[in-house]
């Protein structure tokens, strides 16, 4: 996705230096959101390959291709790397090369920082794989590290995760604070923050749950790193410590980081929704005013992860109730994408595909998710393949589904290309059979009783393991295909306009396919 | 031609698909057998048909739009957005129908917690990777070990029925009485399971978390640890037996007679034969997870026994590490799992098995001593 050509067409500014100095050193947004998008991709195909792992081990009862110890590694890296590594960092991308167009700002507000925060992911991730050639292995904790099993028995490279946690989260916090100031200082004239378009709003709301959460995040894995280190004793019972605390301050964190790697894919639904029914947005202001919502409840809710741990019922009901609650801010915004589509003219090109898919199998995983806030049935959930399959249907056809319908839909502004609508339809497909075949099943298999990250599992559940392999390893393949569509669209295909979707609508649109180096160097007028 | 290819076909299906004729495609939850799982499946039940209801009217208006109105069928685009009637409705109508499911979810919680007045009282404790039950009234307890074999879960051996969901000691309850189970670990975080209860809950070192249950009906019950703790979190599964009152109290006065035994064993003396006899039992279960049957370990997390400075030269340094254990590592304190026999004979057994030929014994009435000077 590196071309961003050249043209000279809007101004007079210098073009991007020439080999690698261009990548190392650049400060243009557009450079940086590419790198953020490359480096995402390579992530997730990275953290696939372990999932891939974990399907075959979990094929066929019994232990075949790896032992217990490297399965957990396994699961740990694969939860680390797809959030941290593939997920998050594909929307900073999509802010990068996004947000500056959308407003009309000729960059982001902080461009050198915005190198720096790209720069410090490579690094970070760097330490976190290498941790799997250390003596004794890599994490082997699961991505929720929960103490006293990362602490006092945790492998020696635990150190090594805990650096790359605090430098993933330092790389976090500047982002948010440059896509904050972008967005609030950097807007073209007359652009209102009621007239923001919806991904703007998205990511300003997300900025603000990073800057608050990182930090939280940041203190939990250097309370473990006293422990284990200096003699602390936060999480050590046997110390005076509270291994329950622990989990209060992961998940203090950890849920709104869950509403992280989904505001913004429901900005991003937001666009491609009313273009491909080529009919306005129903409801902006709710839209706005749900996330609003969604994001303050996110801090209420997070002892949802803890029914099982032995909290007093009081804190009980609390919780079960504000869970619950976040299902009325997120039906609204269901309720108005499908009034969005009611009557509207609909094609289904590939970014349309993804955009239903994402509204429908996201809304399966919230559902799941109201199941799950009902605390005397979480009781049953809790910890078996239901909560997986909640999670994975959150985050596959909610998160990735997001970025690829974004993917689909700014393609042809990004490289000057239209992507081969049919190579992207058979992605679509294939990877929704293999998604849904993938994590549908593992539904059946929480409900019927098996618990979640254990390498080999009773005979009864034998079936649906191998039926949810079939379909991680369909879904895993058809990745690569992406990755074809997106290099052969780079290289050449047919030219694209400056609008290449009748119903889009959005500053975006106005600057020339594909977007020249240097744009909006004078800012637009917004009526 | 077709013979061979029979059977070509039922070999490879046999080593593609050795437990299809076992395995089932349950698709729900099942009740289970108390009046909690009970409850807990309606309310499962409630809210899943809430969600089925709530998913047909919106995809079937979403799917009414994806055909009936397309651009390919000349379909034209209405214009409206905004309408604040509708989404003030679509805000409450979804409030007032979580508010109609919350009420009995409430009532089913209040009744989980109620854990008063129980006849039994169990204190349930998670080691990596075995549970232990102490039946605090009856002064006696014991480690429910998983009882598959090694050579079932590396696909030397047919699995059998129940694979990876028997124990050794399976836990035994009395049915019709309230059994009162105090939760808690000795090492990382567990979490005990029973589906067919309802009942889970976590293990956590340091606290003791109480939960309750009352079976009804007679019969071996399994589930397995749900917190991932480490290496074998998926081999410690948990099986109670639910027997009826009689069958239980003489069940408990056996176990008070066999407790009493072994105190006495203590006394006994050993001989060298004798205690590498038990100590290798007592080594399989207790320290070859880690340490593997061989001795050779997984370094550096579990160091090799086998030619090991500790096992070979300092005997003092041995008994400390087995009794007392390691902190910091996961090296458990092996001195209130084990009887003194038990302590024994694996200590003397790791002194002279694989090559570590010592010649060393050390006696039960030797580990006791020591443990009382401490």
């Amino acid at each position: 996705m590196s071309a961003v050509a050249d043209t000279h067409a809007q101004d007079h500014h210098h073009g991007p230096a020439k080999g690698f100095s261009r990548w190392l050193l650049t400060t243009n947004h557009k450079d940086i959101g590419t790198m953020y998008l490359i480096f995402s991709f390579a992530m997730f195909l990275l953290g696939g390959t372990m999932a891939m792992v974990i399907r075959a081990e979990l094929f066929q009862p019994g232990l075949q291709i790896v032992q217990p110890e490297f399965f957990n590694q396994m699961t740990t890296m694969h939860g680390l790397i797809m959030v941290f590594g593939a997920v998050m960092p594909a929307f900073v991308g999509l802010a990068n090369w996004m947000l500056p167009l959308m407003i009309g700002a000729p960059d982001m507000a902080l461009p050198r920082m915005n190198n720096w925060s790209f720069w410090l992911l490579p690094c970070a991730f760097l330490i976190l794989v290498s941790t799997l050639f250390m003596e004794g292995g890599a994490p082997n904790f699961g991505w929720t590290f929960y103490a006293p099993l990362s602490t006092t028995y945790g492998p020696p490279s635990t150190t090594f995760f805990i650096f790359a946690v605090h430098i993933m989260g330092i790389s976090s916090i500047m982002g948010a604070i440059n896509v904050i100031a972008t967005i609030l200082n950097l807007r073209a004239p007359g652009m209102t923050l009621m007239k923001m378009p919806l991904f703007v709003w998205t990511w300003l709301i997300t900025a603000f749950l990073l800057i608050a959460v990182m930090p939280v995040l940041a203190g939990v894995v250097t309370m473990m790193l006293m422990d284990i280190n200096f003699g602390t004793s936060f999480f050590d019972a046997s110390g005076g410590g509270d291994p329950v605390l622990f989990q209060h301050v992961f998940w203090f964190f950890g849920h709104p980081e869950v509403y992280i790697m989904i505001l913004p894919a429901f900005g991003a639904v937001s666009h491609i929704i009313p273009a491909f029914s080529r009919k306005p947005l129903f409801g902006y202001a709710s839209m706005v005013y749900a996330v609003g919502a969604i994001a303050l409840l996110s801090f209420v809710v997070w002892a949802h992860h803890m029914f099982t741990v032995g909290i007093p019922i009081a804190g009980q009901l609390f919780f079960m109730y504000a869970t619950m609650l976040i299902a009325v801010p997120t039906g609204v915004k269901v309720f108005n994408w499908v009034a969005t589509m009611f009557r509207g003219a609909l094609s289904f090109e590939a970014p349309m595909l993804f955009a239903v898919a994402f509204v429908i199998l996201f809304t399966i995983g919230g559902f799941s998710g109201l199941m799950l806030a009902i605390a005397p049935a979480d009781f049953q959930y809790h910890d078996t393949y239901f909560v997986v399959a909640h999670f994975h249907y959150v985050l596959v056809p909610g998160a990735i589904f997001g970025i690829f319908a974004s993917a689909y839909f700014w393609l042809p502004k990004w490289t000057g290309h239209m992507y081969d609508e049919t190579l992207a339809q058979t992605h679509f497909w294939l990877s929704f059979i293999g998604m849904n075949l993938a994590f549908f099943p593992m539904h059946f298999l929480g409900l019927a009783g098996m618990p979640r990250r254990i390498p080999d599992y009773a005979l009864q559940f034998a079936d649906f393991n191998m039926v949810s392999s079939v379909g991680a390893f369909m879904f895993g393949a058809t990745q690569l295909l992406f990755l074809f569509i997106v290099v052969k669209c780079v290289r050449g295909g047919k030219a694209a306009a400056a609008q290449p979707w009748d119903g889009a609508e959005g500053l975006e649109w106005t600057v020339p396919s594909p977007a020249p180096y240097h744009t909006f160097a004078t800012p637009p007028e917004v009526k | 031609m077709r013979v061979h290819a029979q059977r070509a076909g039922a070999l490879l299906g046999g080593l593609m698909f050795p437990a299809v004729s076992l395995a089932d495609w349950t698709l729900n939850m099942t009740p289970g057998v108390t009046g909690t799982s009970n409850e807990i499946f309606s309310l499962h039940m409630i809210i899943l048909w809430i969600c089925v209801a709530i998913g047909v009217v919106v995809f079937g208006v979403m799917f009414w739009s994806i055909f009936a109105h397309r651009k390919s069928q000349g379909y034209k685009p209405a214009n409206f957005h905004e309408n604040t009637l509708v989404e003030i409705l679509w805000t409450i109508i979804p409030f007032v129908i979580l508010v109609v499911m919350a009420i009995p979810a409430t009532a089913t919680l209040v009744d989980m917690y109620d854990t008063t007045e129980s006849d039994v009282d169990i204190k349930v404790t998670g080691y990596q990777w075995k549970w232990q039950y102490e039946y605090i009234d009856e002064d006696f307890g014991y480690f429910s070990n998983l009882s598959t074999p090694r050579d079932q879960i590396n696909n030397r051996q047919a699995k059998g029925k129940n694979y990876l969901l028997e124990v050794d000691n399976p836990l035994i309850i009395p049915v019709g009485k309230k059994v009162r189970f105090l939760v808690t670990a000795n090492d990382v975080i567990h979490s005990w399971w029973v589906p067919a209860f309802g009942v889970k809950k976590d293990a956590i070192p340091g606290f003791i978390n109480e939960t309750w249950t009352r079976v009804d009906e007679p019969g071996t019950y399994r589930g397995q640890c749900t917190e991932l703790c480490g290496k074998d979190h998926g081999f410690m599964p948990v099986v109670v037996k639910a027997v009826p009152q009689e069958e239980y109290d003489t069940w408990v006065a056996e176990q008070k007679v066999a407790a009493e035994k072994e105190r006495e064993l203590t006394q006994k003396d050993w001989t060298m034969a004798e205690l590498m006899e038990r100590g290798e039992k007592a080594y399989q279960t207790a320290c070859a997870a880690c340490h593997q049957a061989d001795g050779s370990g997984a370094p550096p997390a579990f160091p090799a026994l086998k030619g090991s400075k500790i096992a070979i030269e300092d005997m003092a340094a041995h008994i400390d590490i087995v009794v007392n254990g390691k902190s910091g590592t996961a090296m458990q304190a092996f001195g209130n799992q084990l009887s003194e026999v038990d302590l024994a004979a694996v200590i003397t057994y790791e002194r002279n098995a694989w090559g570590n030929n010592t010649g060393e014994m050390v006696t039960p009435k030797e580990i006791f001593d020591y443990k009382n000077e401490q």
